[in-house]
């Protein structure tokens, strides 16, 4: 593979080895639970994806990614609690018909921006289309007026607390506090037992690999380098023809559309969906991931939402106290010490030795193929 | 504003443009004309609103009040960006370039084409655009340094693309502020050369306050003071006038 429009030998090469860690790797090594997790922590690597656009590349930080992939979660939900809440299945309710929460709530009717979700078709779209709808709205709103930076990351804060105070105190249309739980099929497959899992996990990595393209895409098109020049002389580029705003709005609708098929990913896998990943804390962590992967590597985000993750479930188990603590010190101290994350560290002190290796081993005639570079680390 | 207040032929028209930051008048009901491939330099002290004239032509600062009509197009009511697709370019005071990029895609970024969101992710890079960026490249004395990180070049190369990435976009009205400031004298004779070459066939408005360098390039000279018009005219008219002496040149 030579260079082309979504991407040049190394980052091939990187996206081979992140698709062999993925789809042969992890499989083969992890059991139905362990897998099932990392499918839970793969569906956060969307946000982190299109936080390395928005955040990385444009410059745009976004503490309320948490919004888009709530809806686009709340969007799947919706369509597999109402397939859930079949007549059959709800005769015991006082309404049966409905889903289980809106009758404890003496709602008695499928209020009427329910009933589209009957339709699979109309869900997907939803998914796609309301996150981006409603970031198109936020960052038409914002970017026209020229509101950036921190006065843009403190807006969409404030939007994630509204949205999670909406959807707790509408209980009876959202399932309030608890969430959604207890979905059970995708018309009519049943999505909890161990092979639906797996058959999930798959499809969830193909998504993601579909969503690596697109950001790859982007990334090597003009419109990537623009983002960047935005970064760093927003005047210059405004004064060379183009409207900033216009793609400052491009890259945060790509970033909701990418969290929102993340938070539809997580509805589906993990099998419920609550406010609790829709709020501030979640936001800032998903920020996080993408800083401790390095906020401008595309396949570095992936890597970075696994390993925190990975941790958090580990040290959570033992100290459930200090993880907070834990989380919060290794944002600082990757802000600190590596600007540029895992992939900063990848590609400063990693891939020159490899190159220095790969370069001594070729003068010699030994077969040295580039599948040996090969590891979990992020290529970049 | 009257229509047909000012004959056709001018370029630029500027017509009692006033603008104020809470009450303070930077620009007071200031008046000049540029024709059509003339070379405009505006000369004043500290202060005397020259750079805020460049920013209210092209769109940074939005007027008071007053007209600007560039080929007989309202500038004041424009965005940015469409002052720039109408044929005006800006070059800024300090060298305003992107350092993350290499130089050719500095250059490129600035290729009048693929401006809207669609069009820069459908852009590619075609045979056009790289003999352009080459062409430039060389006029600008950085035909070597294409693939260099644009954050390595010296302050005076910075400069120099910059005024490349202007030129690829071949404005109809130039505007340059202090081109030559910071730079070694032999940056300055080359920038002289430079700008001399690339002010054919298309108006400029320059900002400078090394006087040899705008009796080399000026055909007219505006000497701006306290937001207004102190003088305007040749360079011989304007070096002789008494109270330009007084304010600026006397020091």
């Amino acid at each position: 593979m030579t260079d082309n429009r979504f991407f040049n030998r190394s980052e091939f090469i990187g996206i081979l080895v992140l698709a062999v860690f993925l789809v042969v790797i992890l499989p083969l090594t992890l059991d139905v639970f362990r897998l099932n997790l990392v499918a839970k922590y793969l569906t956060y690597a969307f946000v982190a994806l299109g936080l390395v656009i928005c955040w990385g590349y444009g410059g745009i930080l976004s503490l309320g990614q948490g919004v888009f992939f709530g809806l686009g979660g709340y969007c799947m939900a919706m369509f597999l609690k109402l397939e859930a809440s079949s007549v059959e299945n709800t005769k015991i309710q006082s309404t049966p018909g409905i889903p289980d929460f809106m009758d404890w709530n003496q709602i008695t009717a499928l209020p009427l921006f329910w009933k589209p979700f009957n339709s699979l078709t109309f869900t997907i779209a939803a998914i796609i289309l309301v996150p981006g709808i409603f970031a198109l709205i936020i960052g038409t709103a914002m970017f026209k007026r020229r509101v950036g930076g921190t006065y843009f990351a403190i807006i969409t804060q404030a939007v994630a607390a509204i949205l999670t105070i909406l959807i707790v105190g509408q209980q009876g249309y959202t399932g309030g506090i608890n969430g959604m739980t207890d979905l059970r099929t995708l018309k009519g497959w049943d999505i909890r037992p161990d092979h639906a899992k797996v058959v999930l996990y798959f499809f969830e990595v193909g998504c993601l690999f579909a969503c690596i393209m697109i950001a790859q895409f982007v990334r090597h098109s003009k419109l990537g380098r623009i983002l960047v020049a935005m970064r760093e002389k927003e005047d210059r580029v405004r004064f060379s023809g183009y409207s900033v705003a216009n793609f400052k709005i491009f890259a945060f609708c790509i970033a909701a559309v990418f969290a929102a098929i993340g938070g539809a990913m997580f509805a589906l896998n993990v099998g419920f969906m609550s406010p609790s990943f829709v709020g501030i804390v979640p936001s800032i962590e998903m920020v996080i991931y993408t800083a401790v992967g390095g906020r401008l590597s595309i396949l570095g985000a992936i890597y970075g939402t696994l390993l925190v993750n990975f941790a958090k479930t580990s040290l959570s188990e033992s100290f459930p106290e200090l993880w907070l603590f834990g989380l919060g010190g290794l944002f600082i101290a990757v802000v600190l010490a590596f600007p540029n994350g895992l992939a900063g560290i990848w590609g400063d002190y990693v891939q020159p030795r490899i190159e220095r290796l790969i370069s001594s081993r070729k003068s010699k005639p030994a077969g040295w193929t580039d599948s040996s570079v090969a590891d979990g680390a992020p290529a970049e | 504003m009257l229509i047909g207040h000012q004959p056709k032929d001018f370029l630029l028209a500027v017509s009692g443009l006033t603008v104020s930051f809470d009450g303070f008048k930077a620009v007071n009901d200031l008046s000049f004309y540029v024709d059509e491939n003339e070379i405009r330099v505006i000369i004043g002290p500290n202060g005397a609103g020259k750079t805020t004239v460049l920013d209210l032509i092209c769109g940074k600062t939005k007027a008071t009040s007053g007209s600007i009509q560039f080929r007989s197009k309202e500038l004041t009511r424009m965005k940015e960006n469409e002052i720039v697709k109408a044929g005006v370019g800006r070059k800024f005071q300090n060298p305003s370039i992107y350092d993350d990029l290499t130089v050719f895609e500095n250059l490129e970024i600035s290729f009048p084409r693929g401006r809207s969101v669609f069009g820069a992710l459908t852009f590619t890079r075609d045979a056009a655009v790289r003999d352009r960026v080459h062409e430039v490249a060389e006029m600008i004395f950085l035909k070597d340094k294409l693939n260099m990180s644009a954050d390595l070049l010296s302050h005076g190369q910075k400069q120099w693309l910059e005024i490349g990435m202007l030129l690829i976009q071949d404005p109809d009205l130039l505007m340059l502020d202090e081109p030559v400031a910071g730079m070694s004298v032999s940056e300055r004779a080359k920038t002289a050369e430079l700008l001399n070459r690339i002010i054919k066939n298309r108006s400029v408005l320059v900002i400078e306050h090394d006087m040899k360098f705008v009796e080399d390039i000026a055909h007219k000279v505006t000497v701006l003071h306290q937001g207004q018009i102190l003088s305007e005219g040749t360079m011989e008219k304007v070096k002789n006038d008494p109270k330009v002496i007084e304010v600026y040149l006397g020091h």
